[in-house]
């Protein structure tokens, strides 16, 4: 389906460029159980890569995989043309991969800025005592990096509440802060767990138009995994469907939506 | 009327009065807009060479003297620049309401026949595209905010910054050009065209003349000693004529500045930070935020607690009187100053009116009790009316003479006459050039002498001079008893409760009175989530028994005060019912100024207001709504209705039977 090197033309005229990241054979146990299944997929430049599968099908497992959270049994992760070692997830940080949760992992009792902020950590280079000071380096770096969470804000409309405690927070607007957190970093790849769960219709619309823009303005690459099958259709280039830490299927929308095990796999058929 | 032909000190138009402020204070500030989270800002040198730029890039893309440009966005100093663009080519700005729908949109700018479009963001730039169709004479689109339309079809869409850039590089070419142009302005030139909303029919574009604005401009700034230190916040939608005569008009006349808040949501931060020393707002602002302040003040400590209310109780009692310049005695004044450190002081400060030396509210009638509220802490708020029309003021509140219950004196330069059926007519250098394309209702409104009919009924009071508006000339009707139907006046009782966000009054040639009310979700929400009250939707709040039991005790409580009025005595509410929707101007129920359309209230609600006059208690309605990208759907109810008591009618009346 794919050159390998050359990349592709999406339906609305975005060119994806080469592979930026490629799962190799991974198998990720716990103990006796195998939670994800010799899986091989690659997330291109520039591309909205999604995975999908029913409950427990190992998305967010795969997820940790990519963010380094956890080190497969078998397999190799290749990133940016080399092979990428077992690594503690602050250096898979550095290297550019950021990430939102599924269930919020914010820090409640600060600020909305704050928390933007700390997304900025990975850039900040001065140390402890300069920045206890507040002089000179320290001061001009804080002031590089607000800029940057400054322009995150005004991308993600929160302004109005920059100054507002997290915890205060409606649960969608939480959302939308932990996304700012992620861009702030200035992320290659930014991976989005289940990023439109619990939303009503309208927040959903709202959170597809910022993941759509956040690709077309930044160029950022996004892998997403999601429950809603209609979102997921709408904003992806391509999906790997999970089912029983197996893939099984994997391409344009068009494709996964016509594929027996897919369909099979959500409807519902007996398993052996 | 003292008007000179050569215009107020020479200046002929706002580009003149830009060159002005350009050259004799550049390097105050002119504007500033919070933005990344800082405010930034432009001294008026820099505005002049920023709308130099734009006006050239405008030449550059083809711009006849003549031609009609339309601005939609929130309020951004780069909007504003636009206007005076505009004008600076011999172009006539258009700004536009930007909530509006696709059709109203498509209307307006077909009625003008708009070449350009400058929008401020995507959302704006889409509505206009998607209506594009419609019209013959459209060709260009200038955006503010890049943001997603990096992939549309740039042949006839170009970014402000790169026309500004445009125009930059070809000055030489075109400077000649734009300073011919310039110089051609006189006063009697369209400054600025506006839609009125109107409640009722299509809208009509309002022709203001250099005239008529710079005058008002200076007419109102010399009234009320406005200086070039003034800040103002603009906030208020740049269609509305109010709008423009303080954030242009007054702004250039006198050289402040004009400071645009982060977005729509930030406003009361923004407010805060800028701290205005001239404020303008709708009595619905006021509202909000004293609801605000109650919410907030029920939540605090009861030390808080009763410290606000007593000291609230004394700045009741003498604050206005200190703010008019009235005698109080000695000791009141020590508790209010006392009152103004320990609580109106923080409380100003919180609202953003520390510094305010003139504040405005108009376009509706605002309740007594909010009015002095914010005067009793010492906020000099006044009154004003007027409409588009007379380019804002008819009548203004002088400082000392301010009551909730009149709208004021005529302003400088205004003369007002009063017809036999109460209707008020004024004739001012504000007054309108003509409705544009519309000689019918030009002559219907202004007659050849230069009289305009507001269309609001009043009467001058005895002795002080003061106006005081009953109510839109045809809304007020007879019952079917003969007994006068004035709605505004019950409608505004009723509004003034916090709970109470709008109400319409139906009655005319009946034999009596009935309500539509909607409640306002943030205080009623505020109160169902501290009396344990769930509810899922606006829907289920407004039909829950106990907010029908509130809002019934409040009918009930206007009624008894109605009683009271001789006149008005028979417009006590005898049914009511609570809607499941909030009247929205998307669905054309309400103007974009939140006036409400009672024409088309009464036919898309006829079956409710069936059922309220034949007694039934409930009744089942299905409602078509608008969402905000103009799609339709239907929202199914069954609403309850509620009898409310009435007290007996005016004593002479029982007599006679």
């Amino acid at each position: 389906m794919l050159d390998q090197a050359e990349g592709y033309t999406t339906a609305d005229g975005r060119k994806i460029g080469g592979v930026v990241m490629e799962m190799k054979n991974i198998t990720l146990r716990f103990g006796g159980v195998v939670a994800i299944k010799d899986i091989s997929f690659d997330i291109r430049e520039g591309e909205i890569r999604a995975i999908i599968g029913p409950n427990g099908a190992g998305k967010s497992s795969m997820l940790n995989v990519i963010s380094g959270f956890y080190v497969p049994q078998e397999g190799e992760v290749w990133f940016h043309g080399s092979r990428r070692p077992p690594m503690r997830p602050y250096e898979v940080a550095r290297q550019g991969i950021a990430r939102t949760f599924q269930n919020i992992a914010l820090f409640e009792g600060m600020s909305v800025l704050d928390n933007v902020m700390t997304g900025r950590l990975t850039h900040m280079k001065t140390g402890v005592f300069s920045q206890a000071l507040w002089k000179g380096p320290a001061e001009k770096e804080e002031n590089e990096n607000r800029e940057v969470a400054e322009k995150i804000i005004d991308f993600l409309e929160i302004q109005h509440i920059r100054k507002t405690p997290v915890s205060r927070l409606p649960y969608g607007l939480k959302k939308r802060v932990e996304l700012a957190r992620a861009l702030a970093a200035q992320p290659k790849l930014l991976l989005l767990d289940e990023p439109m769960a619990g939303m009503n219709v309208e927040e959903k619309e709202d959170m597809s138009r910022f993941i759509l823009d956040v690709n077309d303005e930044f160029g950022t690459t996004i892998a997403l995994i999601e429950h809603d099958m209609g979102v997921v259709m709408d904003l992806s280039d391509r999906v790997v469907v999970m089912d029983y830490g197996k893939k099984i299927g994997d391409g344009s929308p068009d494709e996964v939506r016509n594929n027996q095990d897919v369909i099979d796999a959500y409807l519902g058929v007996a398993h052996d | 009327m003292a008007q000179t032909q050569s215009g107020a000190e020479g200046m002929l138009s706002l580009p003149a009065l830009l060159h002005r402020n350009a050259t004799q204070f550049g390097t105050a500030p002119a504007y500033r807009e919070k933005e990344f989270g800082i405010w930034q800002g432009w001294t008026w040198a820099e505005t002049e060479k920023e709308i130099e730029a734009l006006a050239l890039g405008l030449i550059n893309l083809g711009v006849n003297e003549g031609d009609f440009i339309a601005v939609i966005g929130r309020n951004r100093p780069h909007l504003y620049w636009s206007m005076v663009a505009a004008q600076s080519v011999g172009a006539i700005p258009v700004p536009l309401y930007q909530d509006a729908v696709a059709e109203e949109t498509a209307y307006v700018l077909g009625h003008c026949g708009a070449r350009f479009v400058i929008a401020g963001d995507q959302e704006q730039v889409d509505k206009v595209i998607e209506v594009q169709d419609q019209l013959h004479q459209f060709e260009h689109l200038i955006y503010l905010d890049p943001r997603g339309l990096r992939k549309y079809d740039h042949s006839h869409l170009h970014e402000y910054s790169h026309v500004q850039n445009q125009g930059r590089a070809a000055r030489d070419e075109f400077i000649g050009e734009l300073t011919a142009r310039r110089e051609k302005l006189t006063y009697d030139s369209t400054c600025v065209m506006l839609y009125t909303s109107g409640t009722t029919g299509k809208p009509k574009g309002v022709v203001l003349s250099n005239r008529n604005v710079i005058e008002s401009a200076k007419n109102s700034a010399e009234f009320d000693h406005l200086t070039r230190n003034e800040d103002i916040l603009s906030y208020l939608p740049m269609a509305w004529v109010g709008d423009f005569i303080f954030s242009v008009g007054q702004a250039y006349w006198c050289g402040f500045a004009v400071n645009c808040p982060e977005s729509a949501d930030t406003m009361i931060t923004d407010l805060r930070e800028i701290g205005p020393t001239y404020f303008f707002a709708p009595p619905r602002v006021f509202e909000t935020q004293l609801t605000s302040v109650m919410i907030r003040m029920e939540d605090a400590g009861r030390l808080k607690k009763a410290m606000f209310h007593s000291f609230m109780e004394h700045a009741r009692k003498v604050g206005p009187r200190i703010l008019d310049g009235k005698p109080v005695n000695a000791w009141d004044r020590m508790k209010y100053a006392l009152g103004n450190i320990l609580v109106y002081g923080p409380l100003k400060d919180t609202l953003g009116f520390s510094r305010v030396r003139v504040g405005y509210t108009a376009g509706e009638a605002i309740g007594p009790e909010i009015f002095d509220f914010y005067r009793s802490l010492g906020i000099n708020l006044k009154q004003l009316y007027g409409q588009t029309e007379a380019t804002v003021f008819i009548t203004v509140q002088p400082d000392g003479e301010v009551r909730a219950d009149t709208v004021g004196v005529p302003a400088p330069d205004v003369e007002i006459r009063i017809a036999d059926n109460g209707e008020i007519f004024y004739r001012s250098p504000g007054t309108f050039v003509e409705y544009y394309k519309n000689a019918e209702s030009t002559a219907s409104t202004k007659d050849p002498e230069g009289w305009v009919a507001t269309g609001d009924a009043g009467f001058i009071e005895e002795g002080s001079g003061h106006l005081r508006i009953i109510d839109r000339a045809k809304d007020v009707g007879k019952m079917a008893d003969g007994a006068m139907f004035a709605p505004k006046y019950v409608e505004n009782k009723l509004k003034f409760y916090p709970d109470i966000l709008e109400v319409v009054l139906f009655g005319n040639g009946r034999d009596r009175c009935v309500a539509f009310i909607n409640i306002d979700l943030t205080a009623v929400g505020s109160w169902a989530e501290r009396n344990n009250i769930a509810y899922a939707s606006y829907q289920e709040l407004a039909g829950h028994p106990k907010v029908l039991g509130a809002i019934q005790e409040h009918v009930e409580a206007v009624n008894r005060s109605v009683a009271q009025d001789e006149m008005l005595s028979g417009c006590q509410v005898h049914r009511f019912v609570v809607l499941h929707k909030e009247l929205d101007a998307d669905d054309g129920e309400m103007t974009r100024t939140r006036k409400v359309r009672r024409r088309i209230v009464e036919e898309k609600y006829a079956d409710i207001i069936a059922a309220l006059y034949d007694g039934s208690a409930t009744v089942s309605t299905k409602t078509e709504v608008t969402y905000e990208d103009g799609r339709k759907g239907h929202i199914s109810a069954t609403l309850e209705i509620r009898d409310a008591a009435v007290q007996p009618v005016s004593p002479h009346r029982v007599a006679a039977e």
